[in-house]
Order: C-alpha cells, then structure tokens, then sequence
C-alpha cells in the first residue's frame, strides 16, 4: 500500500516516479509497455507460478525478476525486453506448452515470444490447465469458498477439490471459469439451453446489473440472491473496480415515511403466466416464448442484437402467434385483456421486416379499437401475415408427416374453413394476456380501496369517476385498474395526477356528511364492526371498552350499522327509526 | 293503624312456570316483598278466582305482574280485566315481553298444532283422533274451553303494558330492583325495559378474547366442539346470540359455558334481534364467495328458531303468513 513514498526506476530507458509498493509490472503498465503475463490477475494477489513475465534488472546480484511481485526499488533499471528476459521468457512458454498444448492462450503467447513448439514432452495434448492457481486463488481471496485447492506434486499436481467429492463448499458461482486464462475450467448449463435474458429466463447475467436497457433511474443494482458477496462475505470486486465509489454492499433497503396528501397508485400487472396452459408447450419447447421474451428479443440491444432467432441460433422459417393467451377464457380470465391484439400484429409486422418467415396469427377477434389500429391491421392483411380465425388447442413435436418433422405444430379449428387444421412452425409467440398484481388485494387494503371481481382496483364510477377511488385522495392510473394500452395509460395518468394537483391545489377537504356514528353508551364493545370497516375507520377503544369511529375516514357506507347487533352504530340521516318511519308512511293507505 | 300496602297481583298465561318460580326463587327476599305489599291475586299459588278480581275496583291493584304469552281468549280477557284494575302492568318474563318459547307457534296454525300434538308426534295414541274442542255437551251438560288462537301474543300486543322485566326466567336481583323502584315510585319513562340497555358483550368477561379480526368460516353447534370456556363464542363459531342482546342476565347461559340465545330480547334500538343479528353474523362470515357462503349459512340448523327463538311475535315478522302454512 501507498504510504505517499515515491520510488524512482527506469524501465526501458524512461524514468518514473511510483508510489512505493508498486510492482514492476505496474509501473511497466503505467508507461504503456507490455509485458505478457499468464498467471496474473490484477484483482488477485501476484502468485509469480508461470514466469513468462520474467524482466531483467541491472545491477543486481539475481538479474532475472517476474515482473508481476517484485516491488520497485528507489533507483531500479529494468529492460523488459533484454535477451536474458526473452530467453527466459521463451523457454518457461515452452514447458507451459509441454504441459497445457491444448490451452489457445499459452499458444498465443508463444506465438508472440516467437517460439513454434516445444521440445519437451508432452504428457496429455488435451490439457489446458497451466497450474497457474488464478481459479484457486480466486476462490479463495475474491470468492472466500476455498472449494478447490492443488493437490499432488510435481507431474501429479492438479486442481482439486477435497478428495475429489463435489464440493459443498463450492456455491456454483462460476468465478473460477470465468477468472481461468486458458479456458481449462468451464461452467455450463445444466440444460444446455441457450438462454439471453434472464429475467426472461433468456440468458445468463451478473449478480450486478441494470435490470434493463430502458430502465429508469438507469443504475445498476445488486441481485443479493445471485451475489457470492451475499453467500460468503467475501468477492466485491465491483466495489473494489467502481472508480466512482458508488458501489456499497452494506446498503440496504430502508423504509422511508414521506407524508403526502394524495397517492396516485400505478402499480401495474402481472402477464399471464402460460405454463398454466401445458397444451400449449412453453417451458417445455423452446421456441415457445412469450410476447415479452420476443419484446426483448426482437429489441435492438438485445443479445442477439434485435436478430430474431431460435434457440439453436437460426433464423424460423415459419411462426405462429397465438392470441388470446388466459384472457377471453373461462378457464382462466374472462376479460379481454385489450392489448394483445394489436401488440401481436406489431410482432408480425416486425417478423416481415426482419425475416423471411411465413407468419401465423391465430385469433379469436381482431379488436383494433384504438386510432389508426384498423390501418394497421389492413396494412398487416396487405403484408402477407397468414391470420387463421380460431383458438389454438395445441402446441405440439409429435410429427404426423415428414414436413412436420423438427418443427412445432399448432393445432386449430379454423373456424372460417370450418376445419381442423395443423400448422407447422419454427417459433411460436403467446400473446399472454394482462392480469392484475400478485399483491393487488394488499395494496388495496393497505389504501383502504376496493379490487373488482377480477381483483383490479375498483375505481369509484366507471364513467364520471374512472382516475378516483372510494377513498378520497387515492388515485389510479394504469393497468392496476383495468388492461389498457400505453395511449391509454397515460390519458388516465395524467388525468389522475390532475385529480391530485386539484386536491393539493385547493388545500381544503371536503368530508362525507353522511357518515357512521357509534353511541358509547350504547356500545358494548362486540368489535363485530372493527374488522368490517372498509375503510378501517373503525377502532375498538380498550380503555372504555367501546368502539369508535373516526370521522375523518368514515365514507358513510353504512357497513358497521347494518352488522352492528345492539343498533349503537347508527348512520346519520338513515337511523333505523327514520327508515322504518318512511316505511310506514309508504305503507300508509 | 298504618297506611295501606299497595296491593300486587301476578297471573300467569302461556309460559312453562319458570316465571313464578322466578318469583318464589326470591327465597327469603319474598318476605320482604310480602311484607311490603298485598298479594291479592296469584293463581298459581294462592286461592283467588276470576270472581274476586271482577269485584276489585279498577285501579285498585298497584301493579300487576303478567307472564306467558297470549294466545287463548281466557288470558285475553284476564289480562284486559287486569288491565282495567291495575295502576301498573309489567310484563314479567320473555314470553309475555317477546313471546317467547310459546312465540315459535307463529311459525304455524291452530290446525297445524293441533294436528302435532294431538296425532302425529311419535309418543301419540289416539286412535279416535279426540281433539279438545270449545264447547262439548257431556251429559246434557254444556262444557267449555276457551279458544284457541291461530298467532301467539305478546303482552303488548294485547293489552298497554308500562314495564317490561326481561328474561327467561328474570333474575331475582332485576325483580327485586323493579319491585323496590315501583315501592319507592323511582320509575323509569313508561316503557321501559327493565334492565340495562347495552348488548351482553358488555359485561361477557369472554369479550377481550375476542381476535383483532372477529370472522366465522364453519358454524358450529355447542355439541360440536369441546368449548373452549374462556374464549369468545363466535371466534370458535358458535352462534352466541349475546351481540344482539341485551345485558342484565348475570350472564348465566356463559358462565355454565354455553352461548346466549337471546332470552333477553334487543336493546331499545333494535326493532328485530332475529334480523339484526343475522345481519351481524353475515358480516362476519370469512368469504365473498357465494358458493362458500351457502356452505356455510346451510350448516345453521333451524335458523328461524336460532335467531328467532325467543322473540318471533315481537319480530318485524311476527308470524309465518297464514296461507303459507300447509
């Protein structure tokens, strides 16, 4: 470590000033000459094991160095290219070569050291493991799993785990294939899937990252769940990397208490999740993915680049979308969900402009009810989109004719031909529908709001009151409250967020008249209403042994005066007495 | 020589007796009753006919105790004869209060009773199918009964009552407060009932066992479970109609651990216990789901007679609609 010591040395004739406790190497770094290195990783400590980094030093008693752990000395010379080191340099090369020839990087080095082959006798010509010890001491200093470790000496030794038993000490981070120069350790997939994006389950990602290239704030964040810093206490290589300083492991979530006087809530949905259709395949084929997995596929910075392709990398001759995925069904929601329609005639469109593919599109209606929707779609019918009427029963492999060997067959009932027909693709795309969040009952609660039957927030009128809710001062936007389209969403939320400037605006509060009143003389205190109250206005006061109303809450819902038992809850304007009065006048005659 | 005692009568129409035994449950308490009035009329324990009230001048009697229900032309006319001698009227016990138990016959007719009692309950042996009737000539000698009625009567209904002394039967401590303030002529508004106008939960040492989130998901009857003798009722769902009760009885159903069902009738504001407590335990049945809320609502065995049981003439209902009835 700097202690604010500065060194003085000359390396290939141009003097430096370091701080003291720099090795060579660095200071060779800092004046941009090249040193090759193989065992070396500048997050892990200098180990000095495959000596191609070997530099001479003038002057001194042992002229041969590695550069990568031996520290500068105040007036040090050192060629980093003399003959000696090239010397040196090639012939530590070629007993690496002798003992990993497989490895491409000792070849690459040797290549540039100028030396072809080696004269030395090679054991195993599969081998590339060059006992560098990068992926032990990775493990040990940035992991802190110590799962492996050498084992054996001279030609025996090898990297190892304890006796050789899959490792519990080993967490599956992977860091030692990916610290490895030679590629001698490797980390796969299970399923030898080729996957993108893993929220997706599209590919594979670091614990720390940007969840997505749209994303705002764009910052990344730490997955603790994917973290080694979370599973072992050590690594946080990001910390030590960010120049900037921005990364902090020990930061966590807070809850924070802003006092405000309207909320606007805009909690969004959940799509459908369509291995609760097995017919149609996904999670068991795949190239069956859904609306949001071609989303991010077909996006320009996706992994593949915006190139549409199957699992197996080639472009689909043939694909199928099929609408109406969990919505306008009984089975699962029977709503539509509004925007599938048009999102897939976008895909096809997208499918024409990219690929050669024929295109299938599979619905039941085509809803194109917004501006410029219908256009579209005609231009779609102009395009050449194959659109088949009819839901889709299934999504199968089983080949019934050679033309459909390899390929997904979508099995339908096209209803315009009145038969059954079976169509082979490459790629199937679902367009799942939109459902309400997994929490919405919470958040509801928690607001002190109603969800309809199909747990959507109620908004308070569906026509003269679509942005407010049955609590003043709670808001809705978006497809927390029903499916809807982006236009549309933005309609709502700017109307919502006008609501609460009008609340914020007026500063005053207008309170429900007619509202629910608990007589405590009468109150014996069952609390059957407390549960009750919508709106949670009700509370069950101990001490008196009675419930009680809070007035600014109560809406007036009369809730609490229907169950009350012993009548002590009574709502102003319609007591009993006044409704049972009217009654009797009605039935005066 | 001292001042007269007031005079006190008590009579008795469709209840089982529990009431007079009420009264002689005062043990030595009805010494100083006796001592402070004149008993001048009291069937059921002492020789008194119908003659002597006749004579008595309207007015004289100070108070008359009424119990049962009405729902023969005899105890109609005793009671409005009583009515017409008497400064007071209190309507002593459930029956004559709500209808009590006898009430439950407006779920039916004359006809239909009749026919139950006289033919078709299991222990019945009449194979001549006898049944009494009003007026029979035995011997050349005309015999009579009253009529029976078609609808079971409150007190109220029949004749204007001042006081109402709940209960099935009414503790004694409420009897000798209702006797001390007539004494004393401490009364409350006419009208009145004579006991604490606030529901049982009040004054049930169960109620701060009560979950935060009352809610039944599966009734239960009382020989269901093994009651649990501390905790609230309905958090172990059992129909306790103490919410939609009123208060005063001593709480002597809960403390021998079973629940309340309702002899005490509804607070002053409550028109109907039956349907305000039906309303009470829906709300708090733990689901929206219709198909749930049937399941539960269908384990409810008699849900007339549960909610219903001790107050039904006094209901909004009153009775079952006569053509109803088959």
């Amino acid at each position: 470590m700097s202690n604010g010591k500065k060194i003085n040395l000359t390396i290939n004739n141009k003097k430096i000033k370091v701080d003291e406790g720099t090795t060579i190497l660095q200071a060779a770094e800092q004046l941009d000459i090249k040193i090759p290195t193989l065992c070396y990783h500048p997050l892990l400590e200098p180990y000095a094991s495959c000596r191609i980094c070997m530099v001479e030093v003038k002057g001194d008693t042992c002229d041969l160095f590695p550069a990568c752990n031996t520290k500068v000395r105040e007036g040090m010379v050192v060629e980093t290219d003399s003959e000696r080191a090239l010397k040196a340099r090639k012939l530590n090369i070629e007993m690496i070569m002798a003992r990993a020839p497989a490895a491409e990087k000792v070849q690459e080095i040797a290549k540039e050291l100028g030396v072809k082959k080696t004269r030395f006798e090679i054991t195993d010509p599969e081998e590339k493991c060059i006992l560098c010890g990068i992926c032990v001491r990775t493990c040990e200093e940035i992991v802190g799993a110590n799962a492996i470790s050498f084992s054996e000496r001279g030609k025996e030794r090898k990297v190892y785990t304890p006796f050789g038993e899959p490792s519990e000490a080993c967490i599956g981070c992977a860091a030692c294939a990916f610290f490895c120069p030679t590629e001698a350790i490797t980390c796969e997939d299970l399923h030898g899937r080729k996957v993108i994006h893993s929220e997706l389950m599209l590919g594979p990602s670091t614990a720390i990252r940007v969840p997505i290239r749209q994303a705002v704030p764009m910052v990344p964040f730490i997955d603790e769940e994917a973290c080694i810093h979370f599973k072992t206490g050590e690594c946080k290589i990001c910390e030590r990397v960010c120049e900037k300083e921005a990364v902090n492991h020990e930061m966590e979530d807070q809850e924070v208490e802003i006092e405000v006087g309207s909320v606007i809530l805009a909690s969004g949905f959940k799509p459908f999740d369509p291995k609760r259709i097995p017919a149609y395949g996904y999670g068991r084929f795949d190239n069956v993915i859904t609306a949001l997995e071609f989303e991010k596929l077909v996006n320009a910075s996706s992994p593949t680049d915006g190139k549409i392709l199957l699992a197996n990398g080639e472009e689909p001759k043939a694909v199928g979308i099929v609408h109406c995925v969990g919505s306008r069904d009984k089975k699962y929601n029977e709503y539509c969900s509004r925007v599938c329609c048009m999102y897939s005639l976008k895909f096809a469109h997208l499918l024409k402009e990219k690929t050669e593919a024929d295109i299938y599109d599979f619905y039941i209606d085509m809803r194109c009810f917004g501006k410029g929707y219908e256009e579209f779609y005609h231009r779609l019918l102009e395009e050449g989109t194959r659109f088949i009427r009819g839901r889709v029963s299934e999504v199968t492999d089983m080949a019934l004719t050679e033309k459909e060997e390899g390929k997904l067959i979508i099995r339908v009932e096209d209803t315009l031909i009145g038969a059954i027909r079976r169509i082979p693709v490459d790629m199937v795309i679902l367009a799942v529908g939109l459902e309400p969040g997994l929490d919405q009952n919470e958040i509801a609660k928690i607001f002190n709001i109603s969800c309809g039957q199909d747990t959507f927030f109620l908004e308070r009128h569906p026509k003269l009151a679509p942005v407010s809710t049955f609590s003043d001062g709670i808001f809705l936007a978006g497809t927390c409250q029903s499916p809807k389209d982006i236009p549309d969403t933005v309609a709502q939320a700017g109307a919502a967020a006008s609501e609460a400037l009008a609340l914020a605006d007026k500063g005053t509060f207008e309170l429900e008249p007619i509202t629910a009143e608990i007589d405590e003389e009468l109150c014996a205190g069952c609390q059957i209403c407390v549960s009750l109250c919508p709106f949670t206005a009700i509370t069950y006061n101990k001490e008196k042994g009675v419930s009680e109303i809070n007035d600014a809450l109560c809406k007036g819902c009369g809730t609490c005066v229907s169950a009350c038992p012993c009548g002590a809850s009574q709502q102003k304007h319609f007591r009993d007495a006044q409704i049972f009065a009217e009654i009797e006048g009605i039935l005066v005659e | 020589m001292s001042k007269a005692k007031p005079k006190v009568a008590f009579y008795w129409c469709s209840s089982c007796g529990g009431c007079e035994e009420s009264i002689v449950d005062l043990a030595e308490d009805i010494l100083k009753v006796v001592e402070a009035v004149d008993i001048v009329f009291w069937p059921v324990a002492l020789d008194f006919k119908k003659k002597d009230v006749e004579a008595m001048e309207d007015g004289s009697i100070a108070v008359s105790f009424i119990n049962g229900a009405v729902r023969l032309s005899e105890q109609e006319e005793m009671v409005k004869m009583l009515r017409k001698k008497s400064g007071l009227i209190v309507a002593h016990g459930t029956c004559s209060h709500l209808g009590g138990i006898p009430g439950l016959g407006n779920f039916w007719n004359k006809e239909t009773i009749f026919n139950r009692s006289y033919h078709t309950t299991p222990s019945t042996d009449n194979p001549d199918r006898t049944v009494p009737l009003e007026k029979v000539v035995v011997e050349g000698k005309e015999l009579t009964l009253p009529s029976f009625y078609d609808t079971v009567y409150t007190l109220d209904q029949v004749i204007d009552v001042d006081y109402y002394l709940p209960g099935c039967a009414p503790p004694r401590d409420l009897i000798l407060n209702a006797v001390q303030a007539i004494l004393e002529g401490k009364l409350p508004p006419k009208g009145a009932v004579l006991s604490p106008n606030k529901s049982l939960c009040d004054d049930c040492d169960r109620n701060e066992s009560k979950p935060e989130k009352l809610v039944i998901t599966e009734i239960k009857r009382p020989w269901e479970v093994e009651i649990d003798p501390e905790k609230c009722f309905l958090a172990q769902g059992i129909i306790c109609m103490g919410p939609a009760t009123r208060t005063g009885c001593g709480e002597r159903c809960i403390e021998g651990n079973m629940p309340c069902r309702g002899c005490f009738g509804p607070t002053d504001q409550v028109f109907d216990q039956g349907a305000k407590f039906l309303s009470a335990l829906a709300s708090i049945l733990d689901t929206n789901d219709e198909k749930e809320i049937e399941k539960i609502v269908n384990t409810i065995i008699d849900p007339a007679g549960t909610f219903y049981r001790f107050s039904l003439p006094h209901s909004i209902l009153r009775r079952r609609r006569m053509e109803a009835i088959k």
